[in-house]
């Protein structure tokens, strides 16, 4: 049983959890992730590692209310336990000193990975600078503690309702274009976001990274639900990745089969529904 | 009890006793057991034929070498006490092996009375004892005196589980390291509820608990923690690796990555660990259509495709739409099945149907990337290749489309991918098995065993114990070697 320390809104769909897990967090590194299960019934949801404090022995994950289980997930409160809590998994990213600048593009959740790899790359001597992008001002969260371990942080919106009014790839393309080299890009986000972002990047010859969420089941490299096409291989997002190079995604597979059980997922959604409706 | 004496010509003209099996149109339907056991009287009555050979070839036969013919005349006296004591002597998880052991190529292929249908039924003796005690005893545990060592095992499968079992009898403090959220290996995520119900394993594993192993679960080796750690940071004396053989292998065939197209480790731990036959009370999803295909023909074949048919069941119950069809497609003929003979008995008698002689070559999809058939091709038996065996050959222009939605990809599988971020240091063979001495277990690295199918690649469960209880003797002596001129640790028993 690991306990919840601390509870969040973020935003009107989106959580934070502290949890009370030591031992993960004294070996957890930025781009790695854990699941978890609420419950007996629940499914093993893998969540990526959005912060950890080895002194306090915690570890932070934000999740974004889409379906069935995380909604469920979104009712604990903080004092509550959850039932399995296991990682860190997956390959950390790649923190060191890179030639010239990093650029981090973050969209919607994907602000809670960008944040503890930033925070590394920024501790590791580089000059960092963050896109942050939401469709409007209530999804942006953690603006201030991103802020905090970035050099330069640039927001934006699709209504425009805060920072620019425009998608990730246009101040990611002004950063390319300005005469610096760039180290390495990281886009971490939606599929569609990170795969235009590797097609912005592409002319420029920068090295781009993407962390894939393909649909888990154990995250130990036993299944082969995760798998995923880099550069003609099959690998396997949880042992291999999540993070792999992004221009050599097969962009087609990631976003085919994030979609397997969607028919299953809208059923559940219902039956959910239908009963909170009847409470 | 009555007293019987027979004369070993009565005892062999007594037919081998059937086990009572649930109708296969019923159990088509739903996930409880499929093989009902024997009770008191036909347990009784089939514990007559044994003969009690005094060079009991059976044994020979077991990997853990069971005294088959003792506890079988203890039962014969009526004492199913002491018939599941000496069977534990040997055998730590028998309600396991008794459903799972291949006995028609084990112990029973070298029972005296002979080949199939004659051998004395040993693996129903040895399943009806060990249920037995499981609902009866109040096990009184014996164990050696505190020895002070400490030995990790990591991973909880039947190679572990009986390899910490056997330490913690010789008196050493154990403690497990599971990844996963529930302990049993294989045993828990892969062979289906409806051969090996899950209750049994959880009892298994609860009489380990009771010699008083410590399973931690969720906790990964290679993340968060490696052998390097357990045995220099946190004072362990010794570690066993029982990983598994856990990578699935894909075809590499066009159309793999489809919508619909699982490997039988996804489909089989979504059904089994997770609970996914009981979908929505469960939350995890899994998706069937209603033309499968298992390609392979493996006992995890057989247990995909078993799982497909029930799954199908479930969902087509009142329905009354197209009538579902789960199709075995492997590239050999019937005779080189690898599968158990009783495993293919069972599933054709539940509806599945066999493509022998069928090898796919492209899965074909729509434009949202779901899989609406398979390309297959006729294949020949050609002539006996360097193995002996004839290898099959593509019929020119065979090639056909089977009407599938659904593929489960029952290919087998690799080493657990994890197992070398574990253990860096450890020797491997180029597939990733741990490279051990096969009599004990070792690895080339001091303090470090391995054994069950991350050494073997998929084998059995018997086997897989077979190497957890060598290791764990050799484990002992080593740790009592160690120590012999530090009187601190007592004699084993
Ligand atoms: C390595 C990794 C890191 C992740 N990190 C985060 C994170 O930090 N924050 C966050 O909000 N989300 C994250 N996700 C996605 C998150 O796991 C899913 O949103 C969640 O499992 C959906 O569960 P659900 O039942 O509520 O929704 P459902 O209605 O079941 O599914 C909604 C969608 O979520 C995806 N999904 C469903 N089940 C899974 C699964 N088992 N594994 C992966 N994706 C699934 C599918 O694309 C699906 O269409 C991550 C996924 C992975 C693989
Ligand atoms: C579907 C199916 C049906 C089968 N049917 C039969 C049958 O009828 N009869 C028979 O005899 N055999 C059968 N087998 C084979 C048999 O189950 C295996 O040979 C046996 O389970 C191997 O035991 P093991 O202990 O070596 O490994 P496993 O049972 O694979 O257990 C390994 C354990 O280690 C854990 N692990 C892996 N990596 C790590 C890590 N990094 N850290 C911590 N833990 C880890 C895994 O989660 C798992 O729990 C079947 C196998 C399958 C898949
Ligand atoms: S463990 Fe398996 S092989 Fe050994 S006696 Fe029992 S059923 Fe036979
Ligand atoms: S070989 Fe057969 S008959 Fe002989 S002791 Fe063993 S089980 Fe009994
Ligand atoms: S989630 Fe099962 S292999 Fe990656
Ligand atoms: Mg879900």
């Amino acid at each position: 049983m690991f306990k919840i320390i601390e509870k969040q809104s973020l935003t009107p769909n989106t959580d934070l959890m502290i949890i009370d897990a030591p031992e993960i967090a004294r070996k957890a590194a930025p781009g790695q992730f854990v699941i978890l299960r609420k419950d007996e019934t629940c499914e093993r949801i893998p969540l990526t590692i959005a912060d950890f404090d080895r002194e306090q022995g915690t570890v932070t994950v934000i999740f974004q209310k889409v379906g069935k289980s995380t909604r469920e997930l979104g009712e604990l409160k903080s004092g509550d336990v959850i039932r399995n809590f296991v990682g860190p998994l997956g390959k950390p990213s790649t923190i060191k000193m890179y030639g010239g600048r990093v650029i981090l593009v973050a969209g919607g959740v994907g602000i809670a990975p960008v944040y503890p790899i930033a925070r590394a790359l920024k501790d590791a001597g580089n000059y960092v600078y963050v896109i942050m992008g939401a469709r409007s001002a209530d999804l942006i969260f953690w603006e201030d503690k991103m802020n905090a371990v970035c050099d330069e942080l640039i927001l934006c919106t699709d209504d425009g309702s805060r920072g620019r009014k425009c998608v990730v790839t246009e101040p990611l393309t002004e950063l390319l274009e300005a005469p610096w080299i760039t180290g390495h890009v990281w886009a971490i986000g939606p599929a569609i976001m990170m795969k235009f972002c590797c097609k912005t990047v592409e002319p420029f010859d920068a090295p781009i990274d993407v962390s894939l969420d393909s649909i888990m089941v154990d995250g130990t490299g036993m299944c082969g639900a995760c798998r995923v096409e880099v550069d003609g291989q099959m690998r396997f997002a949880c042992v291999d990745g999540p993070e792999f190079d992004g221009s050599k995604v097969n962009w087609d597979v990631v976003l085919a089969r994030k979609k397997v059980f969607s028919q299953e997922e809208q059923e559940a959604m219902q039956v959910w529904n239908r009963e909170h409706q009847s409470e | 009890m009555t007293e019987v004496n027979l004369t070993v010509k009565e005892r062999m003209s007594i037919p081998r006793h059937e086990m009572p099996l649930q109708n296969p149109v019923v159990r088509a339907h739903n996930f409880s057991e499929v093989a009902l056991g024997y009770d008191l009287e036909t347990a009784m009555a089939e514990a007559e034929r044994c003969l009690q050979c005094k060079n009991t070839p059976c044994i020979q036969g077991c990997p853990v070498q069971v005294p088959i013919n003792r506890f079988i005349m203890a039962l014969r006296a009526g004492d199913l006490a002491k018939a599941a004591q000496i069977i534990k002597e040997k055998n730590n998880l028998p309600a396991v092996s008794g459903r799972v052991c291949p006995q028609e190529s084990q112990c029973e292929s070298r029972c005296t009375l002979g080949l199939k249908g004659r051998a004395v039924a040993i693996g129903r003796l040895e399943r009806f004892v060990a249920d037995w005690d499981l609902q009866h005893s109040q096990d009184q545990i014996e164990k050696a005196p505190a020895t002070g060592k400490r030995v990790a095992v990591i991973g909880s499968g039947p190679a572990g589980l009986t390899c910490a079992a056997d330490l913690a009898r010789q008196g050493h403090s154990v403690e497990v390291f599971e990844a996963l959220h529930e302990p049993g290996g294989v045993l828990i995520y892969g062979i289906p509820e409806f051969r090996l119900p899950k209750e049994i394993v959880r009892k298994e594993v609860a009489y380990v608990e009771r010699l008083g192993v410590k399973v931690h679960l969720d906790c990964v080796a290679g993340k968060l923690y490696t052998v390097d750690e357990l045995l220099h940071e946190q004072g362990f004396d010794a570690v066993f690796m029982g990983t598994g053989a856990g990578l699935p292998v894909f075809m590499n065939i066009p159309g793999i990555n489809a919508i619909g197209v699982y490997s039988a480790n996804e489909f089989l731990t979504r059904i089994n660990l997770m609970k996914g036959f009981r979908f929505p009370e469960y939350d995890t999803p899994v998706h069937v259509g209603k033309f499968i295909a298992v390609v392979g023909a493996g006992n995890v074949a057989m247990d995909a495709a078993r799982c497909a048919l029930r799954m199908c069941g479930l969902h087509q119950d009142g329905k009354g739409s197209q009538k579902p069809e789960v199709h075995v497609v492997y590239r050999r003929s019937r005779e080189e099945v690898p599968a158990r003979a009783e495993e293919v008995e069972h599933a054709e008698d539940e509806g599945v149907q066999f493509d022998f002689l069928t090898n796919p070559v492209e899965i074909l999809v729509n434009v949202s990337n779901v899989v609406t058939g398979m390309r297959c091709v006729r294949m020949q038996l050609g002539e006996p290749d360097a193995s002996g065996r004839r290898s099959p050959v593509e019929i020119p222009g065979s090639e056909f489309v089977l009407p599938v939605d659904t593929v489960i990809m029952a290919l087998g599988t690799r080493a657990n991918p994890l197992t070398s971020e574990a253990a860096p240091a450890v020797e491997r063979s180029p597939r990733g098995n741990i490279l051990v001495d096969a009599s004990n277990g070792r690895t080339d690295e001091p303090g470090v065993w391995a054994g069950g199918d991350v050494v073997t690649g998929a084998a059995t469960v018997i086997s897989a114990m077979g190497a957890g209880k060598r290791a764990a003797a050799d484990i002992d002596a080593w740790l009592r070697e160690k120590d012999k001129d530090n009187s601190r640790l007592p004699l084993a028993v």
